[in-house]
């Protein structure tokens, strides 16, 4: 029998979410006015012809079984109105057209487990990427940091009593797929990567390679009469680049591969501009399954910035206030020769000025 | 079925606490399919000595380059034998959802249905793209799995050295500082260049993402090469009732130190009322009977604080549109960039304005697949060089709102000052 012809795919695109969207604010596209925030994980948004919808917030696991999903929708058919959205923070939100259907749905998520809140000043849901479950090239898993810190940070979540609101975000490597934050864990490798000389010329690009190096470590050789590539160790900054283009070239280390803390990225444009997060600790080991290290460094940090920020003040613009030797006064973080930016523009971070605070 | 489970002392100490827990919803998946009960396996081996074990390759479906995301496990016996067999495959497909991620329950069953036929039941609501992320499948099923997904109306996102999965904030649907209609423009853009998401051929990755203000809920300004955020031109909006309800509520002290002295462009005053009518150019409130609230919105750089605080007393504009920025992207190979400014204002109101938009996504998308290195984004490129020169292939104009302070050397050629600067007034006049 011949094979049947291959299905050829609808190139649909990203869908219309018009058809999936709650009636409510389908109706009232773009013509919002006004929000309240009544609750932890609770938003009021009101149109300008008075109708209102209420939102609850609820975190999850992101890497969700069915079944979760499936919960997640009977609670939005019994107790909301059928209609759902997850925001970037992978939160879900439930949006009803009644008030008095608040609370029983509180009631529901929290009796299914999940936490209501992530809203305004809470430390909402952390960005995070694969890691161990299904990177290719991960330095440490992001599904179990997430569920440890959340494990701990669930007061904040669930309550609103930040100075502003708070965004965390884990990446297991130093390409930083979780993003900018106001703390940000990050791998930090801290040696060159171990290099299979067998694999190289088969498995590797080698030009392509080379030119991944940020810092022109990397060259061709010939080792052990095979084509493959050498690292100039002295000149390596174990940023792990080569490591996707070239797997044999083997950044992961279980000792050797830390993590790093770094605070006062932010997106926004609300008051100061948008700007990166900075490094503020590292060297912390990359401690599973709960990797208590991190944790309590984060918790400290969240503790000092919760006692010492003002109203509205995100990580950055608190750092901008008290300057960043009071940060590490204040957090009892060591400041090191390492906090020192000697990258491309490292100038511009530098103090130019006699602005010293005593 | 029914594969014995495997011991996971390591993976069961995050069944404990308040947050809801991945490694219980595994163990529910490991009750009803053997892939998941190796994927723990493999999971709890990465955990013990702290490598991860996948290895990409090569996976799609028919028609497609790109969008499947490959696994394959590195665990192997010294026969060269997978130890977690079921999971030895384990592909992602990267699904677009639908613009602001809005779900109806009975899509969320469908998309969960063919995930438990086709794959091992694990779904992420969403990936750092945007992606929904179908989580596990054998090579065989990743056809079938996109099949049915393709079926009810949903096509894969982008990987690799493509155009990716875009995303944008909830905006106009449930937001009042909504400026455009966020959904919208990312369907024009995105689906009018599905080439470059489906055959991949660009010299690396670009994302596009839409932001319906500058608060900027999906980090467009730094996730993205392409960020379109929400602005206007005109002055802030108010509304008196809910300035002065928000006053009595809060009183001076925090008028002072959370609304004007946080203004990070000094634009706002408190002024007497006395009745008279505003310049053109300021919004005035009332905030009681004796005071007012003032903003110059010459000097407003649009940041969103005010609203922020003053939610509903006070609104973005009316002439609404966009600010699109470029070159923002993550930390290989430069070190992480922002988006900086190159369309300061493009009004997003009628079709012809989100034709522009797209206009400009294709005539960048074109530029960059001429122009960049292999594995450079465009944010790269334009450092290497130079936003003139940039702007001069994309034929957009400079403009002051491009940078933050004007050059501080001398180290350029100014041959034909004088060309540029007539050119410059022709602009002005």
């Amino acid at each position: 029998m011949a094979q049947a012809q291959p299905r050829s795919p609808v190139e649909h695109g990203a869908p219309d979410p018009m058809q999936y969207m709650h009636p409510l604010m389908k109706k009232n596209y773009g013509k919002w006015v006004y929000h309240g925030h009544p609750k932890p994980g609770v938003l009021m948004h009101r149109a300008a012809n008075g109708e209102e919808i209420w939102t609850v917030k609820a975190g999850t696991q992101r890497q969700m079984d069915h079944h979760t999903i499936r919960t997640l929708c009977d609670i939005g058919d019994r107790f909301a109105d059928g209609h759902v959205r997850f925001t970037t923070r992978s939160n879900i939100e439930f949006m009803v057209a009644e008030k008095k259907k608040v609370e029983p749905l509180i009631q529901a998520l929290n009796q299914a487990g999940f936490p209501v809140g992530g809203t305004a000043n809470s430390v909402s849901m952390i960005a995070h990427t694969q890691g161990w479950l299904h990177c290719d090239i991960p330095g440490t898993d992001a599904s179990g940091v997430v569920k440890a810190l959340m494990d701990e940070l669930y007061d904040e979540f669930v309550k609103c009593e930040m100075p502003s609101r708070v965004k965390l975000s884990t990446s297991c490597c130093e390409i930083n797929c979780g993003g900018q934050a106001d703390i940000a864990i990050i791998v930090q490798h801290t040696k060159p990567p171990k290099i299979n000389h067998d694999l190289v010329a088969n498995v590797c690009e080698r030009p392509a390679v080379v030119a991944r190096c940020p810092v022109a470590a990397i060259r061709p050789a010939l080792v052990n009469g095979k084509p493959s590539l050498e690292v100039d160790e002295k000149k390596c900054i174990c940023c792990g680049a080569c490591y996707p283009p070239c797997p044999p070239m083997q950044i992961n280390d279980p000792v050797h591969s830390k993590i790093a803390i770094w605070v006062g990225g932010k997106n926004s444009n609300a008051r100061i501009k948008p700007t990166f997060h900075k490094l503020v600790a590292s060297g912390l080991p990359n401690n599973a399954p709960r990797w208590p290290e991190v944790a309590e460094v984060v918790k400290n940090i969240l503790r000092v910035y919760k006692a010492d920020g003002r109203p509205w003040e995100r990580m950055s613009d608190w750092v901008e206030r008290i300057g960043w030797p009071a940060f590490f006064q204040k957090t009892g973080l060591p400041f090191t020769k390492y906090h020192i930016d000697d990258w491309r523009g490292s100038r511009y971070t530098l103090n130019t000025s006699a602005h010293i605070r005593f | 079925m029914t594969k014995k489970m495997i011991p996971t002392p390591l993976l069961d100490e995050l069944e404990t606490g308040p947050w809801p827990s991945f490694v219980t919803g595994l163990k529910r998946l490991a009750k009803e399919n053997d892939m998941a009960v190796d994927l723990m396996g493999q999971l709890e081996t990465s955990y013990k000595n702290r490598v991860g074990y996948w290895k990409g390759g090569v996976v799609g479906v028919y028609g497609y380059g790109a969008g499947v995301i490959p696994r394959f496990t590195e665990l192997k016996d010294k026969d060269g034998k997978p130890i977690f067999p079921e999971a030895a495959e384990f592909h992602t497909l990267r699904v677009q959802p639908p613009a602001g991620m809005h779900y109806s329950t009975d899509l969320l069953r469908k998309l969960c249905d063919i995930w438990q036929e086709h794959g091992s039941g694990l779904i992420a609501f969403h990936g750092q793209s945007g992606d929904i992320m179908f989580q596990g499948a054998k090579t065989e099923n990743v056809q079938p799995a996109f099949d049915a997904l393709n079926e009810i109306g949903f096509d894969l996102g982008g990987a690799g050295a493509a155009m990716r999965t875009s995303m944008s904030c909830v905006g106009a649907a449930r937001c009042e500082m909504s400026c455009y209609d966020e959904a919208r423009a990312l369907r024009t853009v995105i689906n009018s260049n599905l080439d470059e998401m489906h055959r991949p051929s660009l010299p690396y990755k670009f994302k596009f993402k839409f932001s319906g203000c500058p608060n900027d809920c999906v980090n467009s300004i730094q996730r993205s090469d392409m960020a379109t955020i929400g602005t206007w031109k005109d002055n802030i909006q108010v509304n008196e009732k809910l300035a002065r309800e928000w006053y009595a509520a809060h009183g001076s002290e925090e008028l002072v130190d959370n609304v004007i002295t946080r203004c990070p462009s000094k634009a706002m005053r408190v002024r007497k009322a006395n009745g008279e009518a505003a310049p053109a150019h300021v919004s005035r409130v009332k905030l009681d009977d004796q005071q007012c609230l003032e903003i110059d919105n010459k000097d407003c750089v649009r940041c969103m604080h005010c609203l922020n605080v003053m939610p509903g007393a006070l609104l973005p504009g009316k002439q609404k549109g966009v600010s699109v920025l470029m070159g923002g992207k993550g930390v290989l190979k430069i070190g992480a960039t922002l988006g900086s400014v190159i369309i300061p204002f493009m009004k997003m109101e009628t079709d012809e304005d989100y034709e522009q938009l797209q206009e400009l996504a294709r005539k960048v998308l074109d530029f960059f697949a001429e122009n960049a290195l292999d594995h450079e984004r465009v944010g790269e490129t334009i450092e290497r060089i130079g936003l003139a020169n940039f702007l001069e292939a994309i034929e957009v104009p400079v403009h002051p709102s491009m940078v933050a302070y004007p050059r501080t050397n001398p180290y350029v050629r100014t041959d034909d000052w004088d060309e540029q600067v007539a050119k410059a007034q022709e602009k002005a006049a």
